[in-house]
């Protein structure tokens, strides 16, 4: 579905990402992990065109990503981002803006099709009952599901989200990415998701990419890629990696400079 | 935060409405009052009567010119408060008006108003105002970034450059040029001239049109450029063609009828507050009651202290502005 190709790419003049080689097949369930800075949202960005290629090239379905135009690269990816809407709309209006990319041309008002898709995504991300609230008056784990509902229905093939669990209790992390779970599922989906939480990735994840200083450092499945020295030198810090008793994936787990010492005596 | 906004009906019905009676309010107010129920009357019994030539002569293109100039404001402060996402931006923030202001100052200094007397006010100022348009366009547009801060503040600075070089030219001129290029800058809608009202008309009608092909556009980069990217809208060519539209309206706006402030600040305002965030609904709505109410204001500025007119910029500025504080105290604004 997506092949990279030794690319490189930045913001002005300043390169952020050098010399990516990924490919991602349909239907796959990847977590972009690294530290902070790793360029791990600069790699979601990438695939909406936001930065500036230097080298390579990024096809997506066969077709270089450069060659597409706005609204086609719109039907097909869909970007659940960090940018919680400021202005007030409802959220019934917000996941209607999802439609925007398959209006035909001078189609100004939802047609039946568009209000019904919104209804479902919304009914499937169990936000139907808040879609004549504000978006100023929802809790942070609300907008987090409206803000996957506009995605949805945007009917894409494609889903890229950007840190979707961070500000979210450990409650609502697993419902959320339950929900993107299911939705991989039911709308046939590829999912590709920048994660902080290197648990929670690797529960959740087939494969993942670790991230280090703008570049693939590892990518596998969670059991290769999370091992306590790739992990360490990616993130200079020690670790402990176990293995969950129920789900048999890796965890991880940080060790503080007290104990650290403390075991080193 | 009560406020659930209107749907399409009321919203459009309260404008028109609006727009109705600012219109009628108009037509029957002035120096020779004409009952409302006798303008049907009149009107219909045609030619002939001083009545009828009152209406179709004199107000009549008032109120046209009132209509395309304040739908005009208007429209292009929502389409810039639009692109820039920004609240108290309003088409004079980007220098347009002062080198509307600059261009009708120097044509009055060197006196070509009098050589030329119908032309030559409209067009420096239009020049003055593309001029200014242009330097701001380029000196922010790279290939393929559209530089949203730069654009403010050039124009800030352009608008603060220019009202400094009317200063100058003001502080050496004649008195007798000094009388009209300050009623010229307070702005009014006195006898520009059929010529000019149908160009204002075509050129606030089309702009409406065009700019509505860019409503749902509009709507996605409410949620910011990328955002809007990611909805599949082209922004930096959106903005673009948006940022021109609303220059060639307050460009024809100002050039035509001088510096009419307030309007495309405050109706913008106004029209988010009961037709919401869609910009579907908003530029009518915003072009409607942008029309009335300059309408309005006009007929109060030139009844208020009759014989004497007012110029319409002060009735604005002191209306709209108090209106707007009142409102915003009642409930919250829809920023």
């Amino acid at each position: 579905m997506i092949k990279i190709k030794k690319y490189t790419c930045g913001y002005g003049s300043k390169i952020i990402l050098s010399d990516i080689d990924l490919d991602i097949k349909k239907g796959e369930f990847v977590g972009i992990i690294g530290p902070n800075g790793s360029g791990k949202t600069t790699l979601l960005r990438a695939l909406t065109r936001l930065v500036k290629t230097f080298e390579g090239t990024i096809r997506f379905e066969g077709r270089d990503i450069r060659e597409m135009r706005h609204k086609e690269l719109a039907q097909r990816i869909a970007v659940v981002s960090q940018n919680l809407p400021t202005i007030i709309m409802t959220v019934g209006e917000y996941v209607s803006l999802g439609r925007l990319p398959h209006y035909k041309n001078l189609q100004f008002l939802e047609d039946e099709k568009d209000i019904e898709i919104a209804e479902r995504s919304m009914a499937f991300t169990d936000t139907i009952r808040l879609k004549d609230s504000y978006i100023s008056e929802i809790s942070g784990g609300e907008i987090q599901l409206a803000l996957i509902a506009r995605a949805l229905t945007q009917e894409p093939t494609l889903l890229l989200l950007d840190e979707p669990t961070s500000h979210l209790d450990i409650t609502h992390q697993v419902g959320v990415l339950d929900l993107i779970r299911r939705l991989k599922r039911e709308y046939e989906l590829t999912v590709l998701i920048a994660l902080h939480d290197l648990n929670l990735a690797s529960e959740y994840c087939d494969r993942l990419v670790l991230m280090d200083s703008g570049r693939v450092k590892k990518a596998g499945t969670p059991e290769e890629v999370l091992n306590y020295r790739d992990i360490e030198e990616a993130y200079k810090t020690v670790v402990v990696v176990d293995k969950n008793p129920l789900s048999a994936k890796p965890f991880v787990l940080v060790v503080p400079e007290e104990v650290k010492k403390r075991c080193k005596r | 935060m009560g406020n659930k906004r209107s749907g399409w009906g009321p919203c459009l019905t309260i404008s028109i409405m609006f727009l109705l009676a600012a219109g009628l309010y108009s037509l029957s107010s002035g120096s020779a009052g004409i009952p409302l129920n006798k303008i049907i009357p009149i009107i219909l019994k045609g030619r002939g009567t001083s009545e009828f030539s009152i209406i179709s002569d004199i107000r009549l293109p008032r109120i046209i010119l009132g209509f395309a100039i304040g739908g005009s404001l208007s429209l292009a402060g929502i389409i810039l408060q639009g692109i820039f996402r920004n609240p108290l931006v309003e088409p004079y923030t980007l220098g347009i008006s002062g080198g509307a202001a600059l261009g009708a100052a120097l044509c009055i200094v060197l006196g070509l108003h009098r050589l030329f007397p119908d032309f030559a006010m409209p067009l420096f100022g239009f020049m003055g105002a593309l001029a200014v348009v242009l330097s701001v366009y380029l000196a922010n547009i790279q290939r393929k970034i559209f530089r949203t801060d730069g654009f403010l503040l050039t124009g800030v600075m352009i608008s603060f450059i220019s009202s400094s070089l009317v200063t100058l030219i003001l502080a050496i001129s004649r008195i007798e040029d000094l009388h009209s290029i300050i009623f010229w800058i307070m702005g009014s809608l006195e006898e520009p001239g059929w010529v000019f009202i149908i160009t204002v008309l075509c050129v606030s009608l089309l702009c409406l049109v065009v700019s509505y092909l860019f409503c749902l556009d509009l709507n996605a980069l409410s949620l910011g450029d990328e955002e809007a990217i990611h909805l599949g809208v082209n922004v930096v060519k959106t903005k673009k063609i948006l940022f021109f539209i609303a220059a060639l309206l307050t460009g024809v706006s100002v050039s035509i009828a001088g510096i009419i402030g307030f309007v495309g600040l405050v109706v913008p305002h106004f029209a988010r507050m009961f037709a919401g965030y869609d910009h579907r609904r908003l530029l009518i709505v915003s072009f409607l009651t942008g029309a009335g109410f300059l309408i309005f204001c006009d007929t109060l500025a030139r009844t208020i202290v009759a014989p004497v007119e007012l110029p319409a910029g002060v009735i604005t500025g002191i209306l709209g502005g108090s209106l707007f504080v009142y409102a915003l105290s009642k409930k919250s604004a829809a920023f």
